[in-house]
């Protein structure tokens, strides 16, 4: 098999390495060769910050280069926007619609970019979905991150079931229920 | 054996050293090397220890080590830094049992002050360096740097790099060894390290780094992959997975042992193979040795010094393959801030308010100097902001900091501040440090430390007082303030740093990112009383947005109720509601 690249974007803090681990547990029970690369440490203050996702039967570099995502999934509208040219030309970005302002929208030094998702959409296959909304609707806004796993699963591999048992070996074991609920809402959206 | 587990380069290091049989691990946190701790403390069999610096961990597994059992030390790239007294000379007494010294390197600069190549450091400390390129690798690696410290009586450095550390892969789980613990006998020619000693020693030192060259060439660590001659490519560590993904029918030889090189495998390849490349990350260190012996080779006439490498970037230098893709120039830039919350950002709210300077630190509060706070001038090294104060003042005069002070975190502070505060003591100065205290080590993802009461394997112990410690150094003037109640840290700090002595202003509240931490409530805004004055944006929180009216907005799910905002709207414009218990 031909090697698959992910890359999750998002703001430090978001949680976007709890996506990688289950998506690492489903890969890795798959029987795929896999390697994964997140970044720690200061960057996760609020940073901008990306996890790559790599599977096939042999990987070698763990990072997604430019132009070879075949999936990356945006915590982040802006986040979208820059890391979007790390897509291949049919590759799919799916999309959180939320604004986070950076420090340098806050003060004032920069402006939040508009029609982020419609131009994105113009030249790419977008799947938006707001997130926080479908997270608040269970009544838990934390497992939003897992609302967005759900969407993005649709453009990957492996069955509901599968996802479903590796959420439930991945989260805690108190956070399995709202955990796997949030899956759905975004699976089956 | 047959079990898999996929697994981060500093988890699998962790791994390798358990099953290796490695008895003591000692380690100050720091990124990208601090995984490696966090994994060994999990297991049972292994004693494992924060202490408050590099130094102090080194010096715990080279006695470890004379005892007779494996140890091993880890730390990031400038860790070696402080820790490189012990080790330079312990380079010359050699080792018992197995010791192996775990250095992570940060090339890009992900979160350190700079971007220095620990095999430079490994070439002057005549230490020998393994690096793998991948996590199972690391295990194995790992294991294989515990024989050859006992084989060749040497402390052996495990170099791997950001990308290696925070990159998982699926490892292969073996058992752990049993590796009976060695005899101790008193020797004293080789563990005294006085003139007549060490003389010996590093006569010593020097051929064992030599028979170690020879022997390197046939070390199974050192792999040859012949295929298309035309071109061939010596690489190590991850640089070899880039090499792989971009030029899979190249010739490599991939490299695990990267000090000392093995002269003689090298020239074979380098005489089979027509045209060789040398693609290392950071230094030319094994291209000046390749070509100080006459091999012709092309490196860093095409390849940076600087940052990681990638495969895009062989593609574009090597094969001179255009990669077209189009960066978005335009997105506003996300740099990492303090987050909602933070106890630094109240501290330093007040700071910015008095116009004052502050020497810095290292740590999360290292954030200070960017907009909006522009409060840190300077940031160093780890406990330099107390000793480049107290230069300032010998330099200037204490007239000239009476509008500075020194900021510094609680671990930090206990790494190697307390010394420079003992130097202001000793040498008479004036000026005033304020230790950041949030009960944590905070940046690298909180790790304990002397002063929070737990330890690395989470058993309660005494707290070292950091009041306590800066009276008992003589200082008169120590105070403790809420890191929150701006306006007695404003007195506080307008009052100390006029005084003609030293002080200490210990601010405390816990990191809002503790597992412990839970919010007092939430802000939110009262849009009628609102005068659009921007007074709550000033200090730069990220739950508070401004609005297009200049009304401002809180975000609920990131706020953590600190009321920093609150306090400093006149207006009463912000309202604040209590968490139920």
């Amino acid at each position: 098999m031909e090697t698959k690249n992910i890359m999750i974007v998002g703001v430090g803090g978001q949680g976007t390495l709890l996506t990688s681990r289950v998506l690492g547990g489903i890969i890795t029970k798959a029987g795929y060769d896999v390697k994964l690369s997140e970044v720690h440490g200061m960057a996760q203050r609020g940073g901008s910050v990306v996890t790559f996702v790599r599977y096939g039967d042999k990987v070698y570099e763990p990072i997604v280069e430019e132009g070879q995502a075949d999936v990356l999934i945006a915590f982040e509208k802006l986040e979208a926007r820059r890391y979007a040219h790390f897509l291949k030309k049919d590759g799919v970005l799916i999309v959180n619609d939320q604004e986070i302002a950076p420090m340098t929208v806050v003060t004032g030094s920069a402006k939040y970019p508009e029609n982020i998702l419609e131009d994105l959409k113009k030249d790419r296959k977008v799947v938006a979905i707001d997130a926080m909304a479908e997270a608040r609707k269970l009544g838990n806004t934390k497992c939003f991150n897992v609302v967005i796993l759900g969407v993005a699963a649709k453009s990957m591999d492996f069955t509901k079931e599968q996802w479903l048992e590796v959420i439930s070996e991945t989260v805690p074991a108190k956070t399995v229920g709202i955990n796997q609920k949030a899956f759905i809402a975004g699976f089956e959206k | 054996m047959g079990k898999t587990k996929i697994m981060l380069g500093n988890e699998a290091i962790a791994r390798g050293a358990y099953e290796a049989g490695v008895k003591v691990s000692a380690a100050y946190p720091g990124t990208p090397s601090t995984e490696v701790s966090e994994t060994i403390a999990k297991y049972d069999e292994v004693y494992a220890e924060w202490s408050p610096n590099e130094k102090v961990a080194a010096e715990v597994a080279i006695g470890a080590s004379l005892s007779g059992v494996r140890a091993m030390v880890s730390m990031k790239h400038v860790g070696l830094n402080v820790a490189s007294d012990p080790l330079y000379t312990c380079s010359y007494i050699g080792v018992n049992g197995g010791l192996v010294v775990i250095v992570a390197d940060d090339p890009g600069i992900y979160s350190s002050q700079n971007e220095q190549d620990t095999r430079m450091i490994a070439r002057a400390a005549m230490l020998p360096v393994l690096e793998p390129s991948d996590s199972e690798e690391a295990r194995v690696f790992t294991k294989r740097a515990f024989e050859l410290s006992e084989e060749y009586d040497t402390p052996v450095i495990l170099r791997t790099t950001t990308r290696l550390s925070h990159s998982q892969g699926v490892v292969n789980l073996c058992d752990r060894e049993n590796i009976p613990d060695k005899p101790y006998e008193r020797n004293m020619q080789k563990n005294v390290m006085m003139p007549a000693n060490a003389k010996s020693r590093h006569i010593f030192v020097e051929q064992r780094l030599k028979r170690m060259a020879e022997d390197a060439s046939s070390f199974d660590i050192n792999k040859t992959e012949y295929n298309d001659t035309s071109v061939g490519v010596i690489t190590s560590g991850i640089a070899y997975q880039y090499v792989k993904e971009v030029m899979p029918s190249a010739s490599v030889l991939k490299l695990g042992c990267v000090h000392p090189l093995p002269k003689k495998l090298i020239c074979e390849f380098a005489e089979k193979v027509d045209k060789l490349y040398i693609i290392e990350e950071l230094e030319p260190v094994i291209e000046e040795q390749v070509k100080s012996w006459g091999i012709e080779a092309s490196g860093k006439d095409i390849f940076t010094v600087q940052g990681e490498y990638s495969a895009n970037m062989i593609r574009e230098k090597l094969l001179k393959e255009p990669v077209l893709y189009t960066a978005d120039k335009d997105a506003p830039a996300r740099p990492p801030i303090l987050c909602p919350g933070c106890p630094h950002r109240s501290v330093y709210s007040v700071l910015k308010k008095l116009k004052i300077h502050a020497a810095g630190d290292i740590g999360c509060y290292t954030l200070g100097a960017v907009a909006p706070l522009n409060v840190v001038d300077t940031t160093v090294c780890m406990g330099a902001s107390i000793s480049t104060l107290h230069g300032m003042e010998k330099a200037k005069g204490k007239d000239y900091i009476k509008n500075w002070v020194a900021t510094i975190g609680d671990s930090t502070f206990l790494h190697t501040g307390v010394n420079s505060l003992m130097n202001m003591v000793y040498n008479k100065a004036t000026g005033t440090v304020i230790i950041l205290d949030n009960s944590t080590t905070g940046m690298t993802g909180h790790q304990e430390h002397a002063a929070t009461g737990r330890t690395l394997k989470n058993e309660e112990t005494y707290a070292i007082n950091l009041y306590e410690l800066c009276k008992a150094m003589g200082i008169e003037h120590v105070y403790e303030a809420d890191a929150f109640d701006i306006d007695e840290l404003e007195k506080i700090i307008k009052r100390e740093t006029q005084r003609d002595a030293v002080s200490v202003i210990i601010t405390k509240a816990p990191c809002a990112l503790l597992k412990t931490f839970v919010p007092k409530g939430k802000c939110h805004t009262i849009p009628d009383k609102c005068v659009k004055c921007g007074q709550c944006l000033v200090p730069g929180c990220p739950a508070i947005t401004r609005n297009e009216d200049n009304t401002v907005t809180i975000d609920d799910t990131m706020c953590n109720g600190c009321g920093l905002c609150m306090k400093r709207c006149k207006f009463g414009a912000i309202g604040f509601v209590p968490n139920e218990k």
